[in-house]
């Protein structure tokens, strides 16, 4: 059995769902960070699988993904500030407890 | 003549209105009379430039001179513009209202000394107005399109508040201004509404256009009669006609040369002339002339009643002009049933239709300026308008006096003086138009012969019965500048009448003359006019027994027909009815009350309603913004997931 785009898109998208499922669902908001990197990363998976399979003559795919890293890297870096940040004035990292938009 | 002359006619006062405001106000000293001698300039220049004008137009081919019109608005390809028409109306009217402004404008300058020295008041403020005044009144002459008139038509009713008001300080004096204006605002609102009717019909403004297609029948039917009839309640308000004629003799308030103007030459004569200038449009209607009729000669009857009984000699007057106008106003709609009664109504018949009317406009003018400015002669003398406070001052101001009777004279209609010609040509169309129009005219020629010799008599005869301030205690005559005016207007009003003898006046305004119209010889063929003149010797008669020598008694009289008098002297009510009745009761009561409820409960109401309504929904939608951020990424990602569901099924 090779190993064709399709089943590239299939972990891409089985990664993708476990990942919004997680960042829908978890009740901490690191676990939520972290599920946001999966559901990135799929996205990463998709993207170099299609530049190799369609596109090969073309980088960009791999181009996109590379940045999409560079930007999950400063993504992680801000988020985890915020949290902390969040963690010292509220004491709580429950993302249901975040909410002073509302109140 | 070059047609930038015609425009100086109509610039030269308003360069003076500007000057005055401009230059003469802040540079001059309060007493300086500059500004009365920059207006007296300039309306002399009007005025030579009007006879100039009057001589060209007579010499001209159909007496009309073409002159180029001026691009005024343009919007997209619909152009206004801005033109002179200049004919043998406009020429006619140019020359009387130059004449008299100027007259009036001398005059003042003797008349508004008293005021400078004594109460404060200034030249430059009153000749400013007054320059404005004559201003509007000769643009409106001019105009050659419904616009351009309805523009100017305003300013004179704007200039008309403005010097009535002109003792703003004295509260009778605002509240008559304002009733002025707001009572020729009622005719006004006609008026704009037939200058959309007849531009909705006919897609034009000139009034020449407009002629035509009435003549040929692209004008007609309802559309025209409403037309007609809008542009005559206009003219209502202006001229005060009943019932919008309440405004006229509070007018009074303002200087007594500002009546002398409003009365003769400007204002009151606008909604004639407007009429007079409309008339190929409003000959095609019966229904409309009559009603012009009518009103005119009911206006006629009705206001020399009320001047009857008044004892201020300015209010006299005004009854007068009133009855004088409801004259002209039946002159031209009489001349317009007798057109229709022929059948064939054409241009050139109604422009000559108009002659009559026109002709009493002009000798009126001169007279009737000529009254006030006597009435106002006879004011500086003894302080006072009221007549019972008068008396004898025949002696002590022969000049005042002659003029004041020559002017008397001629408005009772007396041969042969001008307003013998052109009250019996009225007359005459009166009776071709309507028998019953036609008496009420007669029984007016006599009551006007009465009420102005009631005034000279208790005026100018007998013995003075006011003095008792000090400063009037010994009248004296006016001075120079005040009397010559008055002998000016006295000469016209002997002489002018004598233009339309052989019908030259008549040929002026018109080529046509139909059967009926024409009846400037009537004097030798019909005895209408020997009986009018021996009803106005009549009730001059009248006048002496019960004033002059007093064989009957006024006030025996008037307790007899104590009813009659009553409604009389209180003007049959009618300040009372539109105050309490109209104003108070239907307009504020019920109209206004009711108005009041469509606004606080439907259209507050629908506002309300919108706002309450968004906050209930809000409050109910709100509920859907948990502040949970997890679960808007669920929607995002239901959302998204049923789209990309649709567009698999669709695909």
């Amino acid at each position: 059995m090779s190993i064709g785009l399709e089943h590239y898109l299939v972990l891409s998208a089985v990664l993708f769902a476990i990942g919004l499922y997680g960042a829908l669902s978890k009740r901490n908001t690191i676990a939520i960070l972290l599920c946001i990197e999966i559901m990135l990363n799929a996205v990463n998976i998709a993207m170099v699988a299609f530049s190799r399979y369609v596109a090969s003559e073309m980088l960009t795919g791999h181009v996109f993904a590379i940045f999409i890293m560079a930007v999950a890297a400063a993504e992680a870096a801000v988020g985890l500030a915020i949290i902390i940040a969040i963690y010292r004035q509220r004491g709580t990292v429950d993302p249901t407890d975040i909410d002073s938009m509302k109140r | 003549m070059p047609s930038q002359a015609f425009w100086l006619i109509f610039l030269l006062p308003v360069i003076s209105f500007v000057l005055i405001a401009v230059l003469v106000k802040p540079f001059t000293r309060r007493d300086s009379p500059v500004a009365g001698y920059i207006t007296i300039m300039a309306i002399t220049g009007s005025v030579i430039l009007s006879i100039w004008t009057l001589a060209e137009v007579l010499g001209a081919p159909h007496h009309e001179i073409h002159v180029p019109d001026i691009t005024w608005v343009v919007i997209g390809d619909f152009t206004i513009k801005m033109g002179i028409i200049m004919d043998s109306l406009t020429a006619v009217m140019l020359v009387v209202v130059t004449v008299v402004s100027l007259m009036v404008q001398i005059y003042s300058l003797g008349y508004m000394e008293h005021f400078v020295h004594h109460d404060g008041d200034t030249y430059t403020r009153y000749y400013a107005w007054m320059s404005l005044f004559t201003a509007s009144m000769l643009g409106l002459i001019i105009a050659d399109n419904l616009l351009m008139m309805f523009v100017f038509w305003e300013m004179v009713g704007l200039c008309s508040y403005l010097l009535i008001g002109y003792w703003f300080h004295k509260p009778s004096a605002a509240n008559a201004a304002k009733k002025a204006f707001i009572v020729t605002r009622f005719g006004d609102f006609g008026f704009l509404a037939a200058i959309l009717v007849l531009f909705a019909n006919t897609g034009t403004f000139d009034t020449a256009q407009l002629s035509d297609m009435a003549a040929i029948g692209l004008l007609g039917g309802g559309a025209l009669t409403w037309a007609a009839i809008g542009i005559f309640s206009g003219a209502m308000g202006k001229s005060a006609q009943f019932p919008l004629h309440v405004w006229l003799p509070d007018a009074m308030e303002g200087p007594t040369p500002v009546s002398a103007l409003i009365h003769s030459a400007t204002m009151v004569s606008a909604g004639v002339f407007l009429v007079a200038r409309t008339f190929p449009i409003f000959a095609h209607s019966i229904e409309a002339v009559t009603l012009v009729a009518a009103i005119g000669a009911f206006t006629a009857i009705f206001a020399a009643s009320m001047g009857l009984v008044m004892n201020d000699i300015k209010r006299v007057l005004a009854y007068s002009t009133i009855s004088q106008l409801g004259y002209m106003m039946l002159a031209l709609g009489a001349a317009g049933i007798v057109l229709n009664h022929e059948g064939h109504v054409t241009i050139e018949a109604a422009k000559a239709a108009v002659a009559i009317g026109i002709f009493h406009l002009f000798t009126h003018a001169f007279f009737k300026s000529l009254l006030f400015l006597g009435s106002g002669s006879v004011n500086h003398a003894t302080g006072t308008f009221d007549m019972r406070l008068m008396g004898g001052l025949r002696k002590v101001m022969p000049w005042t006096y002659i003029t004041f009777l020559i002017g008397s004279l001629s408005l009772a209609g007396i041969w042969p003086l001008a307003g013998f010609w052109s009250k019996d040509e009225i007359l005459i169309t009166a009776l071709d138009g309507n028998k019953l129009l036609f008496v009420l005219a007669m029984i007016t020629v006599f009551m006007t012969a009465f009420y102005m010799f009631r005034v000279i008599f208790m005026t100018f005869h007998g013995e003075y019965r006011g003095g008792e301030s000090e400063e009037y205690s010994h009248p004296h005559e006016s001075s120079k500048v005040m009397v010559l005016p008055l002998v000016f207007l006295a000469v016209l009003s002997v002489g002018v009448g004598w233009w339309n003898l052989g019908g030259n006046f008549a040929k002026f305004m018109g080529e046509h003359h139909p059967h009926g119209v024409n009846l400037f010889n009537v004097f030798t063929s019909s005895p209408w006019p020997i009986i009018s003149l021996l009803l106005a010797l009549a009730g001059i008669g009248l006048a002496y027994l019960m004033y002059g020598s007093k064989l009957i008694s006024a006030e025996k009289i008037g307790a007899r027909f104590k009813m009659f008098y009553n409604a009389l002297i209180n003007k049959y009510w009618f300040d009372e009815l539109y105050e309490n009745i109209i104003v108070k009761k239907v307009l504020l009561g019920g109209i206004f009350a009711g108005l009041q409820e469509i606004d606080a409960n439907g259209v507050d109401g629908m506002v309300n309603s919108t706002a309450s309504g968004v906050f209930g929904s809000g409050n109910i939608v709100r509920r859907l913004q948990t502040g949970q951020l997890q679960l808007y990424g669920l929607f995002i990602g239901l959302g998204a997931a049923v789209i990309a569901i649709v567009l698999f099924i669709v695909n």
